[in-house]
């Protein structure tokens, strides 16, 4: 990991939207950079940290605001270029994995038409050769038999193996940096750890940047080296995942602790005291 | 100790496909059992099945010494209720906190229904502040206790718990299990609890019934588990990925 | 009022705790007469059918001359001048009397269609729905046999079979009208037949007749009232195609549609004996339709509830 040049620079990032009841302020002032590893953003809902995620990607609603001082990928200053410019970097070197690979794979193009697809759009390669990279890809994300997903629609196949699917169609242009919005939360526990390994595999292999938001503050910091806590549009803390046993912050402190854990009797659990100085 | 509930080789059928293959277990009084599986196991089907949600093709169901027919009586709903998944789908939209708990009381035609609904409202943290507003104007914290107080104002022995928290933020899911663990106590209530989360289900029960593609796997107490002294390997898997993610 | 208690009253309505169920009431309905107002063709159309109703309820005052009896001597065909505003027809009846008159009749017809024919079709459409399987095929085939005949042409069927005459006409009317809100209150049952609340209702004990009342039934109305308003510009239409072909109100009946077709033979020249009635059902139908328009951005259960 050498991180002498961060890959992505995140400073005062802001998303606001306008509602019919005024302005929401979804992420007020975040700021993190990111080099080669893996970083988790972590918060319970309504902690912006989804919105953080998009906002880098550039998929935000059309109605949200987004400002900062600084968002720059690789030097490139993300706020400035045209769309059609931000519209290369993303897929090609910037790409994002959503919860539900139901909904973002695209439901009457087969699985290995929609990765060909997406290559084509980012390389010029022969259709012969797109395919031999795709189900390459597959046989990366372990499917089995690639050759057999390959032809199937994403309502053929179960919810673990569209994720990886996903994955895959994400992978395949090599992208710099993925962004993970809680990318096993629909799957069940022992599909989760499959997916995560694949996933852990390939960021280290190719020496990509990680972004993994998720609201599982356990699963994060034992999956990711640095851990980003989020509180109502706010990063409350940062810290190395190894040491999120002295995390500081209370909130923090809270959320690691009012999980049951298995071993641990604790009756009644400890609940989380929401102080209103946390969010201002 | 009497079973206060107990199910004895349970079929469910939906078009040929079986998503429970003989499944036997029994509840003892006033005992917290908990269901434990991934999606499919049949776990959540199971609690359909007694409440008559989901149709049994074979088997029976006994609740309280009484055996259950094809349909449900009107009497049945007073000693079982269920608390559902999602908070967001189990209120009905146009109806307020306060219409939502009228309705089970106007169903069995109970008269001292406004007692009873500050009641529960109390009892369930949320006061009177709230009985008058709409399920939108609620957190998913909050619909949750709305959710228990309505399955807790008929008064029932027995509460089926469908993933009740599986839904929420880590923080709020531990205040609705205290809430739980406090009403089961103060009620004497007996719990049949269904979870993927093998933490809350140790955290919450004292047996549980480890269950995959619709049969049971196997059956142990909270401190098997904890101690891992499980047979299966199935359940050892479970137990693996609930401690989250190894570097291999 | 000053402009503290406007405001204080507005925190009153909007406010995130009720704390009665008149303020829960009185506040939602006050976020959906916003959004409602919002809308300022909306806003045109409900005066527009405001001002019908007044018109009718104050019909004999507003009308300075006699709908049924008329000056066949002196006043026959005159053009709209300053005594008759819109003219007198062959009869030498004043015209702006028989229209103003006439808002009577078309508001009974729309009235009364709309209380036969949306509780039939509300009705059948969620009990279909929620029982499912015979129930459900057997209602629907019905509706279909409804459906497969043009509107006019069946009410033109039971007018011919019932006899003429305006409560005949509005029966027929109401009897063709109500497949569509059927086919609507069904579409919207099955979609929240098996959300988890009112699986909730059922493991309360609750009979599917109480079920259908009172939990399925009200999720249905605003889809219903939204399409019955927009439906009102055409029940107008056929009531008056229904009059003009003589089926419907009788003469010297100043409904609306009789008046066209009473106006018919001078159209050339005297244009305005059709012409005011037309453009009478003109405005009273585009009224309907911009009102339709806004009670959807208004009661619309999928736009959100806030």
């Amino acid at each position: 990991m050498n991180d002498d040049k961060a890959l992505l620079e995140v400073e005062d990032l802001h998303v606001t939207f306008a509602t019919r009841t005024g302005l929401v302020q979804a992420v007020r002032g975040v700021s993190f950079s990111l080099g080669r590893e893996r970083l988790g953003i972590v918060g319970e809902s309504g902690s912006g940290k989804s919105q953080t995620g998009r906002a880098i990607m550039g998929v935000t609603l059309p109605q949200a605001k987004v400002s900062a001082k600084k968002l720059a990928f690789d030097g490139i200053d993300l706020l400035s270029v045209s769309p059609s410019q931000r519209r290369a970097l993303r897929g090609n070197r910037i790409a994002m994995i959503l919860q539900d690979p139901k909904y973002s794979l695209d439901p009457v193009m087969t699985i290995g038409r929609q990765i060909v697809e997406t290559l084509r759009t980012h390389e010029k390669v022969s259709k012969a050769e797109a395919r031999e990279r795709a189900l390459d890809m597959l046989r990366a994300v372990q499917i089995r038999d690639p050759a057999r997903v390959f032809d199937l629609h994403p309502h053929e196949v179960s919810g673990g193996m569209g994720q990886r699917a996903m994955i895959a169609m994400m992978l395949i242009a090599g992208p710099e940096l993925m962004i993970a919005d809680e990318p096993t939360s629909a799957l069940d526990v022992t599909v989760q750890l499959d997916v995560l390994n694949i996933l852990d595999r390939l960021v280290a292999e190719r020496g990509m940047g990680l972004i993994f938001i998720s609201h599982d503050l356990r699963l994060v910091s034992s999956f990711c080296d640095r851990v980003v806590v989020m509180y109502a549009g706010k990063v409350v803390e940062q810290l190395k995942a190894s040491e999120l046993r002295d995390a500081r912050h209370p909130y923090t402190r809270g959320l690691l602790n009012c999980m049951p854990k298995i071993g641990f009797e604790r009756h009644p659990l400890p609940v989380l005291d929401r102080k209103p100085e946390w969010a201002a | 100790m009497t079973a206060a509930l107990s199910v004895e080789g349970l079929e469910v059928v939906f078009d040929r496909f079986r998503a429970l293959k003989g499944v036997s277990l029994e509840v003892r009084e006033g005992e917290s059992y908990g269901l434990v599986g991934e999606s499919g196991s049949g776990k959540s089907t199971l609690l359909r099945a007694i409440t008559g949600l989901a149709p049994a093709s074979s088997g029976t169901i006994t609740v309280n010494g009484k055996v259950l027919g094809k349909t449900r009586e009107k009497a049945f709903y007073r000693e079982v209720q269920m608390v559902f998944q999602d908070p967001y789908g189990s209120l009905h939209p146009r109806q307020t906190v306060d219409r939502l708990l009228q309705e089970p009381l106007a169903i069995h035609g109970i008269a001292d229904g406004e007692k009873r609904i500050e009641r529960a409202l109390d009892e369930v943290g949320l006061g009177k502040g709230f009985r008058f507003r709409y399920a939108h104007q609620l957190s998913g914290g909050q619909r949750q206790r709305v959710a228990i107080a309505r399955a807790l104002i008929l008064e029932p022995s027995i509460l089926l718990l469908d993933e009740p928290t599986s839904a929420l933020d880590a923080s709020v899911q531990a205040e609705v299990l205290n809430l739980l663990e406090e009403v089961r106590r103060r009620r004497k209530l007996t719990f049949l609890m269904v979870s993927h989360d093998l933490a809350i289900i140790t955290h919450m029960c004292e047996r549980l019934m480890v269950m995959q593609n619709g049969e049971v796997v196997e059956t142990l107490t909270a401190s098997q588990l904890i101690g891992h002294r499980v047979s299966e390997d199935y359940t050892r898997n479970l137990l693996r990925a609930s401690e989250g993610f190894v570097r291999v | 009022m000053s402009v503290e208690t406007i405001q204080s009253r507005r925190e009153w309505l909007l406010s995130d705790r009720p704390a009665s169920r008149m303020q829960a009431r009185l506040g939602r309905s006050y976020v959906a007469w916003r959004r409602f107002t919002a809308n300022r063709l909306a806003f045109v159309g409900l005066l527009i059918i405001l001002a019908l109703v007044v018109v009718a309820a104050l019909a004999g005052v507003l009308a300075p001359y006699s709908a049924t009896v008329g000056d066949l001597k002196n006043a026959r065909l005159l053009a709209p001048s300053a005594a008759h505003w819109f003219g007198t027809d062959d009869l030498g009846r004043d015209i702006y009397s028989r229209i103003v008159y006439g808002s009577r009749w078309t508001l009974y017809v729309v009235i009364l269609v709309a209380i036969i024919a949306a509780p039939i079709g509300l009705l059948v459409g969620t009990v279909a729905g929620y029982a499912g399987g015979w129930t459900d095929a057997i209602l629907m085939r019905v509706t279909d046999i409804f459906l497969a005949f043009p509107k006019l042409v069946l009410a033109l069927a039971f007018v011919a079979a019932l006899g003429p005459g305006i409560e005949n006409a509005v029966l027929a009317i109401a009897i063709t009208s109500w497949p569509p809100y059927a086919r609507i209150s069904r579409a919207e049952t099955l979609t929240v037949r098996n959300s988890d609340y009112i699986k909730a209702v059922q493991l309360m004990g609750a009979s599917p007749f109480r079920i259908v009342l009172r939990h399925i039934m009200p999720l249905c109305i605003s889809s219903l009232i939204i399409r019955v308003t927009l439906d009102m510009a055409g029940i107008i239409l056929t009531a008056a195609g229904l009059g003009f072909l003589g089926l419907g109100a009788q003469p010297p009946l100043p409904e609306w549609g009789t008046m066209i077709a009473s106006g018919r033979r001078f159209i050339l020249d005297q244009w305005w004996v059709a012409g005011a009635p037309g453009f009478a059902i003109l405005i009273v139908s585009l009224g309907f339709n911009l009102l339709g328009d806004g009670l959807r951005d208004a009661l619309d259960p999928r736009s959100g509830d806030q």
